[in-house]
């Protein structure tokens, strides 16, 4: 069987991302029989230019504007392996949404226009695939026709973004000069590009090295669900999630966090499939255990014999803000990490990021939308969580406005329980003797499910 | 974990999360193999049990042999089944071909207004009974907030932007421009009062993955999907009058494997089959923001 990767395309608006795409699936011959020239009768009906990028764009919506408005989710194929490619629209006003495909990408390409050079979303795209934490990168130099195909510009655009990149912390693998509508450098390499003889950039593309899984890290899982299904007289209950990272086996010693409920793995439950006795990460499992211990979904579950994750109600994070309403001080937010839902608060901004100039200000009272910064948040009640150089999926959490996931981050610091610090002022209708009995309760009864 | 295991823990994961945060969950049955699958997986999740209830939405022009392996099916595996039916437009003959209106239209009467009115509980629900094997009307009239549906994203342009938790307003529209964002498993879970959340585990699979999963664990199927002799079979199910078989002699889950991956339909749309897709640029595009599936 073929492995399959998902691959994010971004960069400034009209810099060519759909006429790339557009290009890799017609020279691929990864298009359904006849679309090719259904669209380019289409353009002649209509007497417009074929674009590429129609093939894409396949909303009526998108058609009308000549923007992509949403990322598409695109399959193609290669000699080595089956992609998904997410076009991700480079409109500002979309952000959320280049941040939504770029979230499920595993590699990613840059793409600039040789023409316009490095423009404000190609700086800022990068910096959200820093802060997704994809780390393998390609950057396509395109519409070198228009420059002539000059080396030099190729090389100024490439010395000044690896400059930016690395400090971001990306390393690209590598920068290909193209010219998408032409289809050079596409499939193979050309020669009207005499001075690069390197890989096109499919052949890049097929180098991006598909990630392990998180084995050997410390064992975490959150609780998804206890069930317990009656039907056929069925008694088990099963305590159901997704492996974050590490392994699990039966025997283990677990440990349920933030309740500090213990037990032991009687049996790893998977259905229609003999138990097994070791689960690893990214598997979707069950698991029984040998004594009944009382926990709520939404705890994380732990090995005793490894180290511990953080348990606190105070951290420090970095987020990007997505809400059309601007992130504030004395406002009730939800807080999402894995499967856990607990109140949140901002206590702090530390400093805000202009994400396309790298320039920090500090002194600012609240985070507007598109903004990058630098948080200090609180919690209603402890959660556990790990810092994002150690596990990736536990350290990251998204943030909930109203009814909608206004912000994204990732935890970069676990921070003490401040007794000083006043919540009452967010939540005015509690008193300290209640605050501390909420506490009892989500320590001693989680499963009782309070929400205050 | 080869790339089968990797969806598979993914959409698990997806309907656990439906599951959890929703309490008038559904999931919707079209009897193809997507939904076959569907309800595979939910088994998966779930330990062999499907905690929620299925629905169909029988146009009355459905291949008869499906309501035939759909009843069996539920009565098999112990499935709650909710069927669903426009029965004033059936009654007014506002139908396609054999009635006064024309493919869209018909379509627009007998799914979308069926499934929104049965979602909403707007219409009459009825429930098979698994003793008689009748179907009575359904007590519970509650709008159902969580739709799991399986619609994938390789199917054709405007399921390619789909999210995996996808709000509907009120009228079932779907804002294709101002979609919520969706990052690290974490999806839009919270909503307003009368809106609803369609939930899609099987976004990223392809035709081709749901064959080989099919194959893989030996997932019983509707045979209508193979060539039973004359030399056709069907390539997605639908209403009779608008979907027609595919010239193929693929007998077996093995065969229409071959058949996809180098075979004559490597390079044709699924949805080939399906009238209403043709009807001028954008016809499904429009169906599906108006709320069908
Ligand atoms: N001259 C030239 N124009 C290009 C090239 N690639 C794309 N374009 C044009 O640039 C415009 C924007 O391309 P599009 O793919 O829609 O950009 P997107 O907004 O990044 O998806 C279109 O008119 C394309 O035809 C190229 O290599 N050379």
């Amino acid at each position: 069987m073929k492995e399959r990767m998902n691959i994010v395309i971004v960069g400034h608006v009209d810099h060519g991302k759909s006429t790339l795409v557009g290009r890799l699936l017609a020279d691929t011959n990864s298009l359904p029989q006849g679309k090719l020239e259904q669209v380019k009768r289409t353009c002649e009906t209509n007497s417009k230019p074929f674009e590429y990028a129609f093939l894409l764009d396949a909303l009526v919506d998108e058609q009308a504007q000549g923007i992509t408005i949403d990322t598409a989710r695109i399959f193609f194929k290669s000699p080595k392996r089956e992609y998904i490619i997410i076009d991700a629209p480079g409109h500002i006003e979309f952000l959320k949404n280049m941040i939504s495909g770029a979230a499920r990408a595993e590699a990613a390409i840059l793409l600039i226009d040789a023409h316009e050079g490095i423009a404000e979303n190609s700086k800022r795209h990068a910096y959200m695939l820093s802060m997704l934490d994809i780390k393998q990168v390609i950057v396509a130099v395109n519409k070198m026709d228009l420059v002539n195909y000059d080396e030099a510009i190729f090389d100024g655009i490439k010395k000044d973004y690896t400059e930016f990149l690395n400090e971001i912390d990306i390393k690209p693998i590598a920068f290909v000069p193209l010219a998408a509508r032409q289809g050079i450098n596409i499939i193979a390499g050309s020669n009207t590009i005499q001075w690069y003889n390197g890989p096109s950039i499919l052949e890049l593309i097929d180098t991006f090295r598909k990630e392990k899984e998180d084995n050997q890290n410390n064992f975490r899982m959150f609780v998804q669900g206890i069930y317990k299904f009656t039907e056929d007289g069925d008694d088990r209950r099963i305590i159901a999630g997704t492996v974050n990272s590490g392994a699990l086996n039966v025997g283990d010693e677990v440990i349920f966090l933030p309740s500090e409920k213990t037990s032991t793995v009687k049996s790893i439950e998977i259905y229609g499939k003999d138990s097994p006795l070791r689960a690893g990460s990214e598997e979707a499992i069950g698991i029984t255990l040998s004594t009944q211990v009382y926990v709520k979904h939404s705890e994380l579950l732990c090995r005793t014999d490894e180290p511990q994750p953080h348990t606190t109600d105070r951290f420090k994070a970095n987020i990007f803000w997505m809400g059309r309403k601007s992130l504030q001080h004395d406002k009730r937010y939800k807080l999402k990490i894995g499967t856990k839902k607990v109140d949140l608060f901002l206590e702090n901004i530390e400093s805000v990021l202009d994400a396309s100039h790298l320039e920090k200000s500090n002194g600012r009272k609240e985070i507007q939308r598109h903004e990058v910064a630098h948080c200090v948040f609180r919690t209603a009640s402890p959660v556990s969580f790990d810092l994002i150089e150690e596990v990736k999926t536990t350290s990251r959490f998204v943030i909930v406005d109203g009814y909608d996931i206004a912000g994204g981050g990732i935890i970069v610091e676990a921070l003490e329980h401040a007794y000083n610090v006043n919540i009452e002022k967010a939540s005015p209708d509690l008193s300290a003797f209640e605050l501390e009995l909420k506490d009892l309760i989500v320590k001693y009864f989680p499963h009782w499910d309070i929400n205050i | 974990m080869d790339y089968l295991d990797k969806l598979e823990a993914h959409s698990i994961y997806i309907l656990r999360e439906a599951y959890r945060e929703f309490k008038n969950l559904a999931m919707l049955w079209s009897i193809g193999k997507d939904s076959t699958v569907l309800l595979w997986l939910a088994k998966k999740a779930f330990f062999g049990h499907v905690p929620f209830p299925l629905v169909h939405i029988d146009t009355a022009y459905k291949i008869p042999e499906m309501i035939e392996y759909r009843n069996k099916l539920s009565i098999e595996w112990k499935i709650n089944l909710i069927v669903g039916q426009n029965k004033t437009a059936l009654q007014n003959k506002q139908t396609f071909p054999d009635g006064a209106v024309d493919r869209l239209a018909c379509c627009k009467l007998l799914k979308t207004e069926a499934l929104r009115n049965t979602l909403s509980g707007e219409w009459k629900r009825f429930k098979l009974d698994h003793y008689t094997g009748q179907f009575i009307e359904d007590e519970n009239r509650e709008q159902y907030t969580g739709v799991i549906v399986g619609v994938r994203a390789d199917e054709e342009g405007s399921r390619s932007k789909e999210r995996y938790f996808s709000p509907r307003d009120k009228n079932n529209d779907w804002d294709v421009g101002d979609q919520p964002p969706e990052l690290w498993n974490q999806f839009k879970t919270d909503f307003a009062p009368g809106t609803h959340v369609r939930i899609h585990p099987l976004l990223d699979w392809t035709e081709l993955n749901i064959w080989e999963y099919l194959d893989r664990e030996n997932i019983p199927i509707i045979p209508l999907y193979f060539d039973r002799g004359n030399g056709k079979r069907y390539r997605s199910l639908g209403c009779y009058p608008c979907t027609k078989p595919v010239e193929s002699n693929a007998k077996n889950v093995k065969e229409i494997i071959l058949e996809l991956k180098s075979g004559k339909f490597a390079n044709i749309a699924e949805r080939a089959g399906r009238e209403q897709d043709k009807e001028g640029g954008g016809t499904l595009e429009e169906l599906r923001r108006d709320g069908y599936m």
